[in-house]
This record gives structure tokens, sequence and C-alpha cells, in this order.
């Protein structure tokens, strides 16, 4: 009987000591189970205690798979075992110690990085009061060049803050960049995070940043829009709008890139307060745009505005609310397309560009048309990563590479921006 | 006669994603989700009395094999007047999809084998992770939302799967796999997140069915 045959296998190693602290050449398998025979087969093996065998996930149901450490003595003759039987498996760690040596190294390197500076990983979606106390720590970390301050207060009292970047000078031309004005847009908000870092730690050490810097300042708001993000992580992770109320409706918030003073009222955005394009009840009804537009017009200097959204890999230039071209529609069809370039050079991920009316959709109420109306030409507006395939949801694993090729992009325009000057 | 549509331009991209929805749908399986790579060419057509015609050139990818790649040639008819009609997608592929019947049938015996209904919520995750024996599920649902897409688009949507609430696994007595979907499609022209619920059947050899589907409402 098969019973018989695993015992007379096994009684040659029984009695193996595993005396030493080690894991030297001990095989972590995924055995991949196809019905309760093999399952059960799988059980046998675990009841065979002097194997000492370490299953990671048991043996229970034929849908998942059973992952299983085995001491180097044992891997050979559990291996045959399994191919006997016509069990398939596959080596998830070949030698357990080095994954272990590894771990422990980076560990040690990890905490002296974070005596040195801080543990914030941007490769990972965070809250609102981690992002937040990021920003601190950016502002205290690079203080000769950042610092934080607050252009008002969301509709739930949260703070609306604002990092600064500048060398000097009084009241310099500024680059406005913001993330996250739609809360479910999750990459947008990490990407900014990992943007204010790059800015910073690039300054004095790259030559585009730094002649960049020495000339302008550049303003980042990266939580647009901290209620519906907060809204996100607690109850809904597609909220989009504000987090208002609407009088006389059940249902709350509005989409704050409706709610700009461009083209009000018009096609592209909806007088329903259930619409996730709720344009609310006037322009500018919400603080969250009401504190953006205060900001811009009091600073005065303002020479570009960049927005980031997300999804659709699209960098976009006015208008949204009519499909008629900008003034200056040849520079910043020009200028979109050498960013998109830039954008694509780091992985080949491929933006399109074009008008939002043309590419998307006709949309009223929009931030880079009111800006571009306002007198700031360099207005564009990103949609990130990716195309469809995750959507919202993007896969954290690809915060870091959209925030590199996006910087890119970004980077493209400013230089533009700090060398024409208007 | 037809005229050339720019590339970027956003009615050409909603033909594309209607077209790739239905595609998928046709052509897909748990061990096989299509997406689309690039658009190359689009022409537009309006038929008098009868409605808006696109000829699209597009080349797709094996979302589990970003390597492997097809070219489609795909008309797609949006009828006037009568949007309960579903839109006329014809297409014609260039090119080997690859072989996903090993695949399909150790999924279909492991489900198959189970002994207790599957059952599942929030696939991909807010963080956007899929457990790796849950990506056939997700695959499947991806797959069969193509049919949803394609029934219910018009030129003025462009819907995409944005996550699978809740999915239920129905055991029958029959040969065939039967999962009750939860899922929210997300339309890039409203920017709604619709609630949708579907019943898919699906075996190796007999391709994925949807027998049931309705809009739900959404939450305030």
């Amino acid at each position: 009987t098969s019973t018989m045959k695993l015992i007379l296998i096994f009684s040659a190693l029984f009695g193996a000591c595993l005396c030493l602290e080690t894991f030297v050449g001990h095989q972590v398998l995924r055995i991949k189970t196809r019905n309760e025979e093999e399952v059960k087969q799988l059980q046998l093996l675990e009841s065979l205690e002097h194997l000492e065998l370490d299953f990671w996930i048991n043996p229970s149901t034929a849908a998942l798979p059973v992952d299983v450490r085995i001491p180097a003595n044992n891997v050979q003759a559990v291996k045959a075992f399994l191919e006997s039987h016509g069990i398939e498996y596959s080596i998830l760690i070949e030698d357990l110690q080095v994954v272990l040596d590894k771990e422990k190294e980076d560990m040690a390197y990890g905490q002296q990085r974070e005596r040195s500076s801080n543990s914030f990983n941007y490769g990972v979606y965070h809250t609102l009061d981690s992002i937040y106390a990021e920003l601190d720590h950016l502002a205290s970390e690079y203080s000769n060049i950042v610092s934080k301050f607050q252009i008002g207060q969301s509709y739930e009292k949260r703070p609306l803050y604002v990092l600064k970047f500048s060398t000097g000078g009084s009241n310099r031309p500024a680059i406005w960049l913001d993330a996250g004005i739609h809360s479910r847009e999750w990459v947008t908000q990490a990407s900014a995070i990992w943007i204010a870092k790059k800015i910073a730690s690039d300054y004095g050490i790259d030559p585009s940043v730094t002649s960049l810097l020495n000339k302008m300042d550049i303003f980042l708001l990266t939580v647009s829009n901290p209620d519906g993000y907060v809204f996100t992580h607690t109850t809904n992770r597609m909220w989009r709008k504000t987090r208002s109320k609407n009088p006389g409706s059940v249902c709350v918030g509005v989409d704050p890139n409706r709610n700009w003073d461009a083209g009000f009222g018009g096609p592209g955005a909806s007088s329903n307060p259930c619409s996730d394009s709720y344009r609310g009840p006037s322009a500018n009804s919400e603080v969250e745009v009401r504190s953006v537009v205060n900001f811009i017009k009091n600073h005065g200097n303002i020479r570009a505005f960049l927005t980031l959204h997300s999804y659709s890999q699209l960098l976009m230039y006015p208008y949204g609310y009519k499909c008629t071209q900008p003034a200056d529609y040849a520079e910043l069809h020009a200028l979109g397309r050498a960013a998109a370039s830039s954008i694509r050079s780091l992985y080949g991920t491929t933006f399109t560009v074009g008008s939002i009316c043309t590419t998307i959709y006709q949309a009223s109420g929009g931030s880079i048309d009111w800006s571009y109306d306002y007198g700031i030409k360099y207005s564009f507006a990103f949609e990130l990563r990716d195309t469809g395939r995750y959507g919202f949801v993007l896969p954290a694993s690809q915060i870091i590479p959209t925030a590199e090729e996006t910087w890119l992009g970004l980077k493209k325009i400013m230089e533009h921006v700090r060398d024409n000057p208007y | 006669a037809a005229m050339e549509v720019p590339l970027s331009h956003g009615l050409a991209s909603r033909a594309a994603a209607l077209a790739t929805g239905y595609l998928c749908y046709r052509r897909g399986s748990p061990g096989r989700g299509l997406a689309l790579r690039s658009l190359r060419r689009a022409r537009r057509q309006d038929i008098d009395d009868v409605g808006h015609k696109y000829y699209l050139e597009l080349e797709l990818e094996d979302v589990l094999d970003k390597d492997s790649t097809v070219i489609c040639t795909a008309e797609v008819l949006y009828h006037l007047g009568n949007k309960n009609i579903a839109p006329d997608v014809q297409f014609t592929l260039e090119g080997e999809l690859k072989n996903t019947d090993e695949a399909d049938n150790i999924f279909y015996n492991r489900i198959k084998s189970l002994e207790k209904e599957l059952v599942a919520e929030n696939i991909p995750d807010s963080h956007g992770n899929v457990p790796p024996e849950m990506e056939p599920i997700r695959l499947l649902a991806w797959v069969a939302s193509g049919y949803v897409i394609w029934q219910n688009s018009t030129e003025n949507t462009k819907f995409q799967l944005a996550q699978i609430k809740h999915v239920k696994q129905v055991k029958r007595s029959d040969e065939y796999l039967e999962f009750d979907y939860m899922i929210l499609l997300h339309d890039m022209v409203s920017q709604e997140i619709i609630p949708w619920e579907m019943t898919v059947l699906w075996h190796p050899q007999h391709g994925v069915q949807v027998t049931q589907d309705s809009r739900q409402p959404k939450h305030a």
C-alpha cells in the first residue's frame, strides 16, 4: 500500500537531528493539489512528525495551495513522494537561510536609515494622517527649501496643507501642482508625496531642479480633498466628491472639478446632487476649491497650474467647457507632446495628448479651464496610470514607477515655464 | 464615406473600449483576459437612418502575458435612436492567442472539487491586491463584464470593470461552473460607479455566458 511505501521511504531518515538553529538548505515548496485525494495524501504527510514538516499553509481544501517548509535532509524524500503521486509543486524558496540572512541585512539597513532619515514607505498607500506626518517630516528635514502652510480647511474642518519649495526671493514666479482633488484617485496623492521628496532631495544635485528653484517657487497641494480621501479609507473606496451636505437631498458631496468658475452650469456637469459629477449649487461653493482660488489670486504670480488625476494616461490642456481651441493651442500641444515623450522614455508608458473636450468629454467647471482663463497660460491636467486594467485600485507596486515617470513629464513642463517667462 | 478620427479623440477611445469588451467576452476565459494595448486607426461613418459606424484597428494584449499580443480589426455600429439595442460588433483577429486549456482545466477541477462554495469580496482590494488563487475568478468577471459593457454601451459611455464587490459560487449538478457576481462598473464619461449584478456560467469547452444581469441602484 502507499502508506507502507511512505513509511519505508522515510524510515531511513528517521532520527535526523535538528540541533542547529539554522535553516541552511531548508526549502519551501508550494504544492498545488487538484482534488480531495491529493489533499488526503498531504494530510498523511503532515502526520509524519519525524519529518519535521512546517506547514505555512495547511492542506485543507483543493482550492488553496499548500506551502510547507522542509528541513534540508528531508527535501529529496518529500519531493520523491510528491512526484510518485503525481502531485504538482514548485519551489517557493530554494534555501531559507539565504532569505533570512538577506532579511536581517535589510532590516539593519532599514533601521540605520530610520535613524538617519525616516521610515515613510513611498511604495504603499497611506492614510491622511500618515501623509500629513510626512509633510511635516519633509519640511523639517529640508527646512532650507521646504516649508508647510495652510490655505484653508475642508468642509469637515481638516487642514488643507501646501508645501512651498523656495530658495528665497520675494513672491517669485511660481508653479502650482495639486493632487487628489478626486479622492478615489489614490495614485495621485501617493505620487505627489513622492514628488515632494524628489524635488526636495534633488535640489543642489540635479542641475535642472536646482536652476528651477533658483528662479521660481513651487507650491504643492498633495491632498486637495482630505474629507473624500478619509472617506475612501473608512467607507467607500470609490468616493470621488467632497463630503459637503446638499440641502434638501440625501446625497452628499460635490464634484470639486466641476465647481470652478469656468463655464459653470454648462454641459458636462450634472445638476443632480446624487451624481458623481454634481457641479454644486454655485461656482466655488466648495471650500476646497475656494481655498485654492483665493490662494492663487492673493499670490498673484502663479505662472503654471498643474493638476493630477487618474486614470487613463492622458495629458490635457484647456478647454473642457467648450470644444474650441485655446489661443495658445500650438504651444500647449507641443509642450504636452514633449512631456508625454519624457514620460514614455522611462517605462514606455504612453500618454495621449489633447484638450479635455476632444480627448475625454466636455466638462464644465474644471480647474485648468479656470486657471487658463484667469491668465495662467501653462495649465495642464494629467490622468495617470493605468488605462483600466486596475483603474482606481492601482496596485501599490506601481506607485513609484508612476511617480517617477510623471515627474519626468512635470519637469519638462516646469523647465519650459522657467525658460519662457511671460 | 468613412472619415479618419484622430486617435486621441474621445469618440475613438470609447468605440475601442467597447470593441475590446466585446472581444474579451467572446475570446476570454479564466485563463485569458484581453486588454487594449493601443488604438492604431479609427474611422467613422454616419449612416443615414441607421447610426454611426466605426472602423477600428486595435492591438490587444493578454493581461497575463503582456508579450502576447494580437491585432484586431473591428467594426462597431451604434444604432440611432433606440438606446436599448446593443451596438453591433464584428471583428477579425490576426495572430494567435495563447492556448489556455491547461490553466482552464486546473481551475475547473479545483472549483469543481471544492466542498464549500467559493465566496470572496473586494477583488482587487483597496490597494490593488489580488490573491493569486483569485486571479482566475477575477479574469472570469473581466470577461463576463465585457458582455454587460457591450450590451449597455452607447457613444456617450466608456465602461470599465472597476472592482468585484462580491462573488459567490452556485453549485450545479451539471458540468458548468456558476458564479453570482456583484461588480462595480466605472463609466469614464459620466464618472459614475454603477453596481451591477451578473450570473456567469463557464465551462472550458463552452466558453463564458452571462445568463442574467441587472443594474443595481446606487447607494447615496
